[in-house]
């Protein structure tokens, strides 16, 4: 015979589990609040874009959005980007901005949405989401002078040295340089014509140059720009020893031709172990780890950039998801901004070596480390650079401008010209262009 | 008869003629918005300080005079010129010379000339990207073909001092097959008589070319070279890809430099200033070689 207590308690054995998923439910963040809702996503051509289009399926199942996705080269995204913006109709509801180039013409021109009311929205942000885990000057270029959020960052590239340990070995140097000196010093022992052999292999091309020497110019512990984004620094006692010495390890232990070399050249060169030292961004990695594209596979060595006379710190460079002011639907936007800068799809970004996640939390995750293709020493070399990070580029509207004039000295430097003339010549070229900028 | 043969233009209800502006009036409204609209906005934003945020004030002819003295852009006018003269002058003469060998019967004619114009058929951009991976100074295969003559390598489009020349190389190797598929359809159509009499004479292969075929395909090569000149001006694509007016500003062109203005430093009213000088500049070219070609038929 069944006793009623035995029943009433059967019952509530097989209700618990119904009870417990509808109390999740209302504690859980309600991803499917827009379902049935249609955004468009524009990013450039990198490989977080190729993330996003490899998983915006899952985005959908998740929320039940249509995201229709649009991947751009950089040069073309940009210009663009702001011709639609400047419209104030743009054709997407996301946009993913290379702040570190953007940045003070995002603001100026208000284009885009503040985000600190979506996330101090608990219907709308995730609990989950994690706002004090980004890195602070991940999170000081997305954020204007007036404190309003205009885009999660999703990526912090950091200049980095990439080496090949073999080459180094070869001339005896059991570790790549701590200082610049250093630095010039093995790149010179490593050089070898004959071989067709270089110690050192950098940008050279003008505008993509400016930013390997503003790194170089950081560790003289100074920006090519006042803090004030109105004088520029760019002919001082720093920036001409700064330039000489670019132009030394360029010159003296560069291959030929590398006035013309943009960060493809380099790549090629180095992956082809026709190089022995690399300094760019950390971003162009996993091409060096494909045994079909790349020749140093297992010689392959990843460093922080060296120390310089007066400073050590890395060159970082910052990109971000926003949501256009005028975009039509910016809560599902929201929600996918909130999805790609998620804890889950950082560390994906990692896992995939797609990128440098702003996140630091990614970074102490061991199965990350363990699953990705990346070394031991590629994550220590992220560790440690992240802490280096000092921005790369000045906040200024026309960066373009500035990385083209500058640029074009830095490509004569490179070619031979006196350092101290180019760089007086580029800077009294290019500051009445920062002075007309700043007027407004 | 004659009055069968007259033209007769109906009037009053049966005016069809008058009323057939309906059938071209959708073509005059796509030739409205798609070719005048955008050049007379052009013109209106020349005139203008005209950026992608804030005001856009009327600036006159400001960023026309600003042009005078903007050194950047005088180099690029000269080296614009330079690249149209190079770049015009080599396919010219390599393609009359290739349309005389072509217009001549041996074996093996019809592979030869489809081989020839294969590189005109390519798609600027990609041959562009398979140029630059050539000539890159340590891995291209120039250079392994360079050294492996016994030739010092070039440093090709990453040097300033070679780079117009190289890239001239490239534009005269897509287009020389234009000038040739031209010249050899002007070849096709000459009389034979004047080379009959030629022989008769006693002339050589030389003479015959230099005073019968070229005076008689002159206005063929006019039309190739009108065609190339108003190209090479134009070049955007492959500059753009190889170079993008590197190194230093080695190679930049008014249209790379233009590109750049008005859409890397978002200077919209300059940019656009440049435009209509370069639009000026091409139809004033465009202009003095037909006219030159028009006196060319008279006489």
């Amino acid at each position: 015979m069944i006793r009623r207590r035995q029943v009433l308690a059967s019952t509530a054995v097989l209700a618990a589990p119904a009870i417990l998923a509808k109390a999740n439910a209302q504690s859980a963040f309600d991803w499917k609040q827009f379902k049935g809702q249609s955004i468009e996503v524009n990013y450039q051509l990198s490989p977080r874009g190729d993330l996003v289009r490899n998983h915006i399926k899952e985005f959908e199942e998740l929320t039940g959005i249509k995201a229709g996705f649009e991947q751009i080269p950089e040069q073309q995204q940009r210009p663009k980007v702001a011709m639609e913006m400047a419209t104030g109709h743009p054709g997407f509801d996301v946009v993913n901005v290379g702040m570190h180039v953007q940045k003070r013409l995002v603001e100026s021109a208000k284009w885009m949405e503040d985000l600190r009311p979506f996330i101090a929205d608990k219907s709308l942000t995730n609990p989950d989401f994690d706002m004090g885990d980004f890195s602070a000057p991940s999170m000081k270029v997305a954020t204007g002078s007036d404190g309003k959020i205009n885009v999660i960052p999703n990526n912090q590239d950091l200049f980095i040295v990439f080496y090949n340990k073999e080459l180094l070995a070869e001339k005896g140097f059991k570790a790549p340089p701590k200082t610049y000196d250093e630095m010039y010093t093995m790149a010179k022992a490593m050089t070898d014509p004959a071989k067709g052999i270089a110690g050192f292999v950098g940008r050279g091309l003008k505008n993509a140059n400016v930013v390997l020497f503003d790194n170089i110019l950081l560790g003289f512990d100074q920006e090519t720009v006042s803090a004030d984004g109105k004088t520029l620094l760019t002919d001082t006692p720093a920036a001409i020893e700064a330039a000489t010495w670019y132009q030394k390890i360029m010159k003296d232990c560069g291959p030929a031709g590398n006035i013309g070399f943009n960060w493809n050249e380099c790549q090629t060169t180095f992956m082809q172990g026709r190089a022995a030292m690399w300094w760019d961004g950390i971003g162009f990695s996993a091409p060096l780890l494909d045994k079909t594209k790349s020749r140093i596979v297992e010689k392959v060595g990843f460093a922080p950039v060296p120390a310089g006379p007066k400073a050590h710190n890395c060159a970082t460079f910052i990109e971000g998801i926003g949501i256009p002011a005028n975009a039509k639907n910016k809560k599902a936007a929201w929600l996918f901004v909130q999805w790609i800068t998620g804890k889950g799809m950082m560390n994906e970004q990692l896992r995939a070596g797609a990128g440098t996640p702003p996140r630091l939390s990614c970074y102490a995750r061991e199965d990350i480390v363990k699953s990705s293709a990346f070394p031991k020493e590629w994550f220590e070399t992220t560790g440690i650079s992240l802490k280096l990070a000092r921005s790369g580029l000045p906040v200024i509207v026309p960066v373009t401008e500035f990385r083209d004039t500058i640029g074009t000295g830095l490509t004569n430097i490179v070619g031979g010209a006196d350092p101290a003339t180019e760089l007086k010549k580029a800077t009294a070229a290019f500051q009445p262009v920062l002075d007309k900028s700043n007027a407004g | 008869m004659s009055a069968t043969n007259a033209v007769v233009i109906p009037s009053g209800p049966r005016a069809y003629g008058r009323r057939y502006w309906l059938f071209a009036l959708p073509a005059a409204l796509v030739v409205l918005l798609v070719i005048l609209f955008p050049w007379i906005f052009t013109l209106f934003m020349s005139v203008h300080e005209w950026k992608v945020t804030g005001e856009t004030p009327f600036v006159g002819l400001a960023n026309y005079t600003k042009m005078l003295s903007d050194e950047r852009f005088l180099g690029a006018v000269w080296r614009t010129l330079i690249f149209t003269v190079a770049s015009v002058v080599a396919p010219l003469i390599l393609g009359v010379w290739a349309a005389v060998c072509f217009s001549n019967t041996f074996k093996g004619r019809g592979l030869a000339r489809t081989l020839f114009v294969l590189p005109m058929m390519a798609t600027p951009v990609a041959i562009s990207l398979v140029w630059t991976m050539m000539f890159h100074p340590q891995l291209g295969v120039l250079n392994y073909i360079l050294t492996s003559v016994g030739l010092p390598p070039s440093t090709w489009v990453y040097d300033a001092a070679t780079v117009i020349p190289t890239l001239v190389m490239v534009e005269t190797w897509q287009w020389t097959p234009l000038v040739m598929l031209i010249v050899l359809g002007g070849i096709a159509s000459l009389p034979t008589d004047p080379y009959e009499a030629a022989i008769l004479d006693g002339a050589n292969a030389w003479q015959m070319f230099r005073h019968i075929t070229l005076p008689l395909v002159m206005p063929f090569v006019m039309v190739a070279a009108v065609i190339r000149i108003i190209d090479a001006l134009k070049t955007f694509d492959t500059i753009y890809v190889i170079t993008l007016g590197g190194p230093g500003s080695a190679s930049e062109t008014i249209n790379i430099l233009l590109y750049q203005t008005a859409f890397a430093y978002y200077d919209l009213g300059y940019g656009s200033a440049m435009v209509v000088v370069f639009f000026v500049l091409i139809l004033l070219v465009s202009l003095l070689l037909l006219r030159t070609r028009q006196r060319e038929d008279l006489r």
